[in-house]
């Protein structure tokens, strides 16, 4: 199957620095692609790239066969772009801004309630259609936002952090239609919360000072943290070389003499042995605690594996 | 092209929601009509004197051509405020983001917001001419000149328009777009001054200024020179604020 983006050798530089540096991923329909990095990692400079409002310095953005630059208009015409602050016209009520907003994708006029109306229910807006923009709380205009990145039904939707300022409710809201949005378009998502990478994407992408650290599926990306931690408090000094012995730890750091942090492969779990040779060499187990790993681990340790 | 119309149409509307357009339109109209009426009053009082002698100015020339300077003036200062906000406004309330990644060029958006903005402008232009056509009720009129008037302030207003427009594509602030255009217009308007002293005539200065094709084409004679000189200065501007919009793209 052809893919919704191909992105290649992405450079784009303000002056001198380098904002984007050779970014390159491709999105599949059905892929829910989760953009992470801290806060000035190059995001919402690929998204305004991707959705064509600002130019790259090299590279190349091929958006359902159209090149981006070759023939913007055709490009565009399958992608749904919100930006991190979204664009409203804040003195028009939600149901003239999408009926304007349907005529800007020159969506066909017999076709343009039916649009509408569906977006608006997609996106839980009926009961305010026709208020307007500017007296809605934040939390419905960022739902304004996504429901005109939605109207047009394009195969791409680029969201650039569409979650921020939500309470938890509406953020769960979101989260649920961004999911049933991805059964069948390919949809780019931006953050810099983790959690919500894991619950809403299929697919994750760390970028960082402009560069793709990683690019993985969840469930890949769930197997290569397999390196899981246990916390162990013992009442006597543990001798190190002799828990290193047992197959699977693969390393061990000494908090205090009688505390450690054992890390150890999650293919072949160790704990059973370590609790056995705790006991058997008397040392008195006090405590024994998972430590769980989140993504934000995986995270920092990347980030921090590419500053040095 | 229906991209063009939907964003004039915007454009147009959105003025009207706003009570910008009404106040403008009240008050350019009474100010008008207290010069349309001054010069109703002047030409009564001269008009037993004018009767006399052959070949005097009629009603046409008393009433209508100062009017129409008039109003040429007045909207000198009152175009950079309605154009100020075009791109300039979008662009602070990033609802221009909602343009550029829409399946329309640059083109379609300046062209559709120059049209939007200039159809106010053509509404003024004609509710100023609905004043000397009342006069029809007790007179006559020079057709022929009251169309060669409202001819010239058109193209003064269209030329006003795209100056605006490019300057709202420029600037950062709506204030900054205002007074970059007033300059601007005003400058050619008054460039024609020194004109006037003769040790310093220029002609490329007299080509330049607005005023002088302004006066020409008032005067009853519409030459291609005067028309193509509005014609150029709407384009050139135009051109310049599509260009400057393509370059937004490029560099921020």
């Amino acid at each position: 199957m052809a893919n919704l983006i191909t992105v290649d050798h992405l450079y784009r530089y303000y002056g001198k620095v380098c904002a984007v540096n050779d970014v390159g991923f491709t999105l599949e329909k059905g892929e829910v692609l989760g953009f992470l990095g801290p806060n000035g990692a190059g995001k919402t400079t690929t998204m305004q790239m991707l959705s064509g409002n600002l130019a790259p310095s090299s590279g190349q953005i091929i958006i359902n066969g159209f090149d981006l630059l070759d023939q913007p208009n055709k490009a565009k015409r399958s992608l749904g772009y919100l930006p991190d602050t979204p664009p409203l016209y804040k003195e028009l009520s939600v149901q003239e801004f999408l009926h304007y907003c349907a005529a800007l994708q020159s969506i066909p006029k017999n076709a343009i309630t039916h649009a509408i109306n569906k977006t608006k229910e997609r996106c839980g807006l009926m009961a305010v259609s026709h208020r307007l923009i500017a007296n809605l709380s934040k939390g419905f205009q960022q739902r304004v936002g996504i429901a005109q990145a939605i109207l047009h039904n394009p195969d791409v939707i680029i969201l650039d952090e569409p979650t921020v300022g939500l309470d938890p409710i509406q953020i769960k809201e979101i989260r649920t239609l961004i999911r049933e949005l991805g059964q069948d378009h390919g949809i780019i998502l931006s953050t810099h919360i983790l959690n919500e990478v894991q619950e809403s994407c299929t697919h994750v992408q760390i970028i960082h000072q402009g560069r793709l650290i990683l690019k993985e599926s969840i469930a890949g990306l769930n197997e290569a943290m397999n390196t899981d931690s246990l916390h162990v408090t013992t009442r006597l000094a543990a001798d190190k070389s002799l828990l290193l012995a047992i197959s699977g730890i693969n390393a061990i750091e000494n908090i205090t003499d009688h505390q450690l942090n054992i890390h150890y492969n999650t293919v072949n779990d160790p704990t059973r042995q370590i609790i056995e040779t705790i006991i058997a060499n008397g040392w008195e187990l006090q405590e024994l605690t998972p430590i769980k790993k989140s993504m934000e681990d995986v995270f920092i340790a990347l980030t921090k594996d590419s500053q040095s | 092209m229906s991209m063009i119309l939907t964003i004039a149409t915007r454009e147009f509307k959105s003025l009207f929601i706003s009570p910008l357009a009404w106040t403008v339109l009240a008050i350019l109209q009474c100010l008008l009509a207290y010069l349309f009426l001054t010069q109703v009053e002047t030409f009564t009082l001269i008009q037993p004197k004018l009767a006399g002698i052959d070949g005097a100015p009629g009603l046409t020339d008393i009433i209508v051509t100062p009017l129409y300077g008039n109003a040429g003036i007045i909207l000198l200062l009152v175009t950079p405020l309605l154009t100020m906000r075009l791109i300039c406004e979008e662009r602070r309330n990033k609802t221009l983001t909602l343009l550029l990644s829409a399946p329309i060029s640059t083109v379609d958006i300046i062209i559709g917001k120059y049209l939007g903005s200039l159809g106010l402008l053509l509404l003024l232009v004609c509710l100023i001419t609905l004043m000397p056509l009342s006069l029809l009720i007790g007179g006559e009129l020079d057709m022929g000149k009251l169309f060669a008037n409202f001819l010239a302030l058109l193209l003064l207003v269209s030329a006003f328009t795209a100056t605006g427009l490019f300057m709202s594509t420029v600037a950062g602030h709506p204030t900054i777009a205002a007074m970059g255009t007033f300059g601007i217009l005003l400058l050619l308007w008054i460039l024609d001054w020194s004109a006037g002293m003769k040790e310093q005539r220029s002609e490329l200065f007299e080509y330049l200024s607005i005023l002088r094709h302004f006066q020409n084409l008032q005067s009853g004679l519409i030459s291609s020179v005067d028309i193509s000189y509005f014609l150029l200065f709407t384009a050139t501007f135009i051109l310049l604020s599509i260009r400057s919009l393509d370059n937004d793209r490029l560099q921020k």
